[in-house]
């Protein structure tokens, strides 16, 4: 048996359901970006996790320039060290038919055994190299797919010099190769980089290591010491050409993982809370002056004999119903937009399977921020409930006190007609009132400024990196450190009019327990082409003597110029450094250090080398140019600038950036639910006045002046609050959208907050002309008995 | 006698089929101008009804309704609303005052859009409230709220003022006021007052006095002679 006050609810709830229905939406709004933005987070921890495991992924890492197997025994003696496995693996060249640019890649040895190891592949298609082949192979499926090879394709590869053809017996994916990355790339590109898996004997006999090995990949008992395990590989392997261990969390693969992974928890935590506070604000006033239109029920119900706990539980579950409702909506909404962007994740990261865990915590915290809000609201509201009597409810409002509001004075009084002043008066009576709808609307319109800027920001980014900090049209890399005469050589090449030497080399920087594997790149003095800038993008000079870092690395490793950096060089005579930081440079993308070409080659004790050259050319002779370098012997590969602006806008497109679309269209959807809240309460407490007009004889956009007014004074006063905000916002979003591999730095863009404005604006017009429908369609003669 | 309305068959059903109301039945009246017209008559008789068609705030089912020339039945919303505008005052139960306007303005809300309006101050003179005019409804007594509501309906000089309850919600030393005033207007501006109401005594100060019954006419009385609000029983 339903109570005739349920009844009553439901009624309640179905004649108010355009209101109800934009509260439920804001509130989803906001659930719907907690659950999916943790959710996916979560997923993707977990499928990760999940990968490695099942795919024996190794705990440390090591390259060295070759070993014996007898070695293996000794390593695979170190305390802690469950598992070891000796590999060869070697750079290659690919070369296809219709590319002039030549393909870098890696060529990895499978075990002459089908025992399975550490580093399983996940075979995708086809089957693996038959034991002892020497011309079969496995190929990576991410660039098989970019290239469109199949099993059973042929590939020609140029490896340790010798020209081979291989036949593509099966496609693979690897939990060490998730994101692969040519060698001096900034963003991983599948297109670009190939990997093959070819029987370890097969591959020996090529890079001439038979009976020895390259590379060794460990796993560790569970509570072994990681770096305990590492000085002792090091030690060892020390005279073999060992490069220094590495633990899983600096494999190039995992880093670009975590470090993407690291951003969408840091967006998940700060950008879910901002919407849903301010759809927690939002329906704090919406309530309140749902409560309060109803004085005069709340009167009766009363007087019939109803205690204020019961009145007051009956317009709380209203309230409730009402959050409920958006909590499950957006739940229900939250996993489905998980489920889809952790799919697109998994195309994205190369994962085999995907394991879906949306977060537990992710639906209790925002249900129980949304319910919070909403109670709040309402008990803030309830409390007048409780103070009324009845007979004070039911008698007619005495009207609103409006005494202590604007006069005006003669001279504007002449300005302004009644309407007018009714509207002025209206805001000016209750400011508080007036202000939280103008900060409702203001808080969607920074969440929209603040998401279209950050869009823009990205863009920004990216278009000065490519013209003020890197210029060069392409970069040639080769094989090994070339004495600098080379770069004269490409000089000549027709239609190349800069090149400019420069060098990079592998280094673990330290400073204290602070730690980060990465590189130093070595530039001229003064470079034309490839530059280190400070923060009003002017041009780093190269001084003698010292290092500049960028500003990531700067913060990782908590140092300011004058301080002194130890570097540990992974390459050639691998010396250890002491350098002082004599500058921080910004950097739009990676985490990079410069110093100066000679000073770099000094430190080594090898001068005048360089491995890469920077250059500029003329587009139009790109194919001449490439085909001429690609028949240099020493030249490994050659990254055309182009290309890797593409790969770079793909990465932040389709990776965690491609979170950011979706929070720009939930903030957009969380504006337009404010603002036609704000024309709807507007409306509601206009209703009687309005219908006055109309019955005296105001046309119906003369009456709808009155309410669309208010709307537009409110919106107008929103846009400059929202846009500030929206500034403070855009800088709190970058902040979080900004990792290693990439600085995100917001500035005030016009023309994103213009954006945004516009769409304040449009989203009123939108609401008003609603909220006139209802206007023209009110019954005049119920609204004017209609008491308030 | 020039007559403000006649209605011929004037009906209004509200809803349709089991749900249909029928709030009026069929209604033939004439309604002289320069009159007071009291309308008599139970709860949901049809009064309010026929004074809201007549008012143009409503529409007609079938039948016709005549202000002089002009078939009511026959104007658009916007037709309609010029009428409203040009020709006719309301003063309701509940004053209905815009809260955020002082008395004067209220009035003045009137006179800026109407043809050939009084001026306020003279509007609220007629009601005995000049003194108050920058006073803002909320700092005013009831009868004094509906003695503005009276002002800013005859400010604009209209041919008829329609009054719905307008001594509903006050007590009777306020009620003759507020009635004395409707008599001033009528008897000074020539306006034709046309007042629905309970209070059967209000009907001795009228020129005719129209009772309604299940949606008809019940009778017509002409009043020979008019009783002054003051000597009328409360």
């Amino acid at each position: 048996m339903v109570s005739p006050l349920d009844t009553k609810l439901f009624r309640d709830l179905r004649r108010m359901k355009a209101q109800a229905g934009a509260i439920a939406m804001v509130i989803a709004m906001g659930v719907l970006l907690q659950v999916m933005m943790s959710g996916s987070t979560n997923s993707l921890t977990e499928t990760r996790r999940a990968y490695y495991e099942r795919n024996h992924l190794a705990d440390i890492f090591v390259t060295l320039t070759r070993a014996p197997e007898s070695e293996l025994q000794r390593l695979g003696a170190i305390p802690g060290v469950r598992q070891v496995e000796g590999r060869v693996i070697g750079g290659i060249r690919i070369d296809l038919p219709q590319e002039t640019v030549p393909i870098q890649g890696q060529a990895i040895s499978l075990a002459e055994t089908d025992r399975p190891g550490l580093n399983q592949v996940h075979l995708t298609n086809g089957t693996l190299p038959a034991i002892g082949s020497d011309d079969e192979a496995l190929l990576l499926e991410g660039f098989a797919r970019a290239r469109g090879l199949n099993p059973g394709d042929r590939l020609q590869i140029t490896a340790n010099g010798v020209r081979k053809t291989l036949r593509v017996t099966g496609l693979a994916q690897s939990p060490e190769l998730l994101f692969v990355a040519a060698p001096g790339e900034l963003a991983p590109d599948a297109a670009r980089f190939g990997v093959v898996w070819m029987r370890q004997d097969a591959l020996s006999a090529i890079y001439g290591m038979q009976g020895a090995f390259n590379d060794a990949v460990f796993a560790q008992t569970r509570d072994a010491n990681t770096s305990e395990i590492i000085d002792a590989i090091d030690s060892i392997l020390d005279r073999w050409g060992g490069t220094g261990a590495f633990a899983r969390e600096d494999l190039i693969s995992d880093r670009f993982v975590m470090e993407e992974i690291n951003s969408l928890i840091i967006m998940s935590r700060s950008v879910p809370p901002l919407f849903l506070a301010v759809a927690a604000f939002l329906l704090y006033i919406v309530i309140s002056r749902m409560v309060q239109s109803e004085r005069e029920e709340i009167g009766l119900l009363k007087a019939f004999g109803y205690t204020s706990f019961e009145v007051s539980a009956h317009y709380m579950k209203a309230v409730l119903i009402i959050a409920v409702a958006g909590v499950i909506a957006g739940c229900l909404l939250g996993v489905a937009a998980g489920r889809w962007m952790v799919g697109v994740y998994t195309q994205f990261y190369n994962f085999p399977f995907l394991v879906f865990r949306p977060d537990t915590f992710s639906f209790i915290f925002s249900a129980f921020a949304a319910l919070t809000a909403a109670s709040t609201g309402g008990l803030f509201v309830l409390r007048r409930v409780f103070a009324l009597t009845p007979a004070e409810a039911m008698r007619p409002p005495t009207p609103p006190d409006f005494s202590k509001t604007l006069t005006f004075k003669s001279a504007v009084a002449r300005m302004l007609d009644q309407p007018s002043r009714m509207v002025l008066r209206g805001i000016a009576r209750r400011p508080l009132r007036t202000a939280a709808l103008s900060m409702g609307i203001a808080g969607g319109m920074a969440l929209s400024a603040g998401m279209t800027t950050i869009y823009a920001s990205f863009e920004d980014n990216i278009d000065l990196f490519f013209s003020v900090v890197d210029r060069s049209d392409a970069t040639v890399i080769f094989t090994h450190p070339v004495g600098d005469s080379a770069a004269t050589d490409i000089a000549r090449v027709p239609g190349i009019f800069a090149v400019e030497p420069a060098r990079e080399v592998a280094a673990v920087f330290r400073n204290g327990l602070r730690s980060h594997r990465g590189g130093i790149t070595g530039l001229p003095h003064s470079p034309e082409i490839t530059r280190a800038i400070d923060a009003s993008v002017r041009p780093i000079p190269l001084p003698d003597s010292g290092i500049v870092l960028s500003v990531p690395l700067a913060n990782k490793l908590a140092l300011a110029p004058g301080e002194t950096l130890t570097v540990d060089v992974r390459e050639g005579r691998r010396p250890t450094l002491q350098l002082p930081v004599v500058a921080v440079a910004e950097s739009l993308l990676g985490a990079p250090a410069y110093m100066s070409l000679p000073a770099l080659n000094r430190a080594l004790k090898e001068p005048g080398r360089m491995t890469v050259a920077h250059v500029m050319f003329d587009s139009a002779e790109k194919d001449t140019i490439v085909s001429t370098l690609k028949a240099k012997p020493a030249v490994a590969g050659f990254l055309v600038a182009e290309d890797a602006q593409a790969s770079l806008e793909k990465l932040m497109n389709e990776g965690a950036g491609a979170a950011r679309y979706i929070m720009g269209v939930i903030a957009f959807v969380i504006t337009f639910g404010v603002i036609y809240n704000a024309a709807r309460i507007s409306h509601a407490e206009r209703l009687r006045d309005l219908a006055s007009l109309r019955v005296m004889g105001f046309t119906r956009p003369e009456a709808a002046f009155v309410l669309l007014g208010e709307l537009a004074l409110i919106t107008l006063v929103a846009i400059p609050v929202g846009s500030a905000a929206g500034y403070l916002i855009s800088l709190a979003l970058a902040a979080g959208f900004s990792s290693d591999l990439y600085q995100i730095t917001a500035t005030y863009d016009l023309a994103s907050h213009g954006f945004a404005a516009s769409f304040v604006v449009g989203a009123s017009i939108v609401s008003g002309w609603l909220v006139k429908r209802d206007l023209d369609r009110a019954d005049l003669v119920i609204a004017l008995k209609t008491r308030e | 006698m020039q007559t403000a309305f006649v209605t011929r068959g004037l009906t209004k059903v509200y809803g349709e089929g089991h749900a249909a109301v029928h709030a009026l039945r069929g209604v033939d009246i004439d309604v002289p101008q320069g009159e007071i017209i009291v309308m008599l008559g139970a709860s949901g008789s049809g009064k309010s009804t026929l004074l809201n068609i007549l008012g143009g705030l409503d529409r007609a089912t079938e039948g016709q309704a005549f202000f002089q020339d002009t078939n009511l039945s026959e104007l658009s919303d916007r037709e309609l609303t010029i009428y409203r505008r040009r020709h006719v005052g309301f003063v309701f139960q509940f004053y209905n005052l815009m809260p955020s306007l002082t008395a004067g303005e209220n009035v003045e809300l009137v006179t800026e859009i109407a043809e050939n309006p009084m001026p306020a101050a003279e509007a609220l003179d007629l009601v005995g409230l000049d003194h108050r005019r920058d006073h803002f409804p909320s700092q005013l007594s009831g009868g004094e709220q509906q003695r503005v509501a009276i002002a800013r309906a005859v400010a604009k000089q209209p041919e008829v003022l329609f009054c719905d309850e307008p001594t509903g919600a006050l007590d009777s030393a306020t009620g003759r006021a507020v009635l004395n005033v409707l008599r001033d207007v009528n008897v000074r501006l020539g306006t034709t007052v046309l007042m629905v109401t309970h209070a059967a005594s209000i009907a001795d100060m009228a020129h005719r006095v129209v009772r309604m019954q299940d949606g008809r006419i019940g009778e017509v009385n002409v009043n020979e002679t008019q009783k002054t609000p003051e000597e009328i029983e409360w």
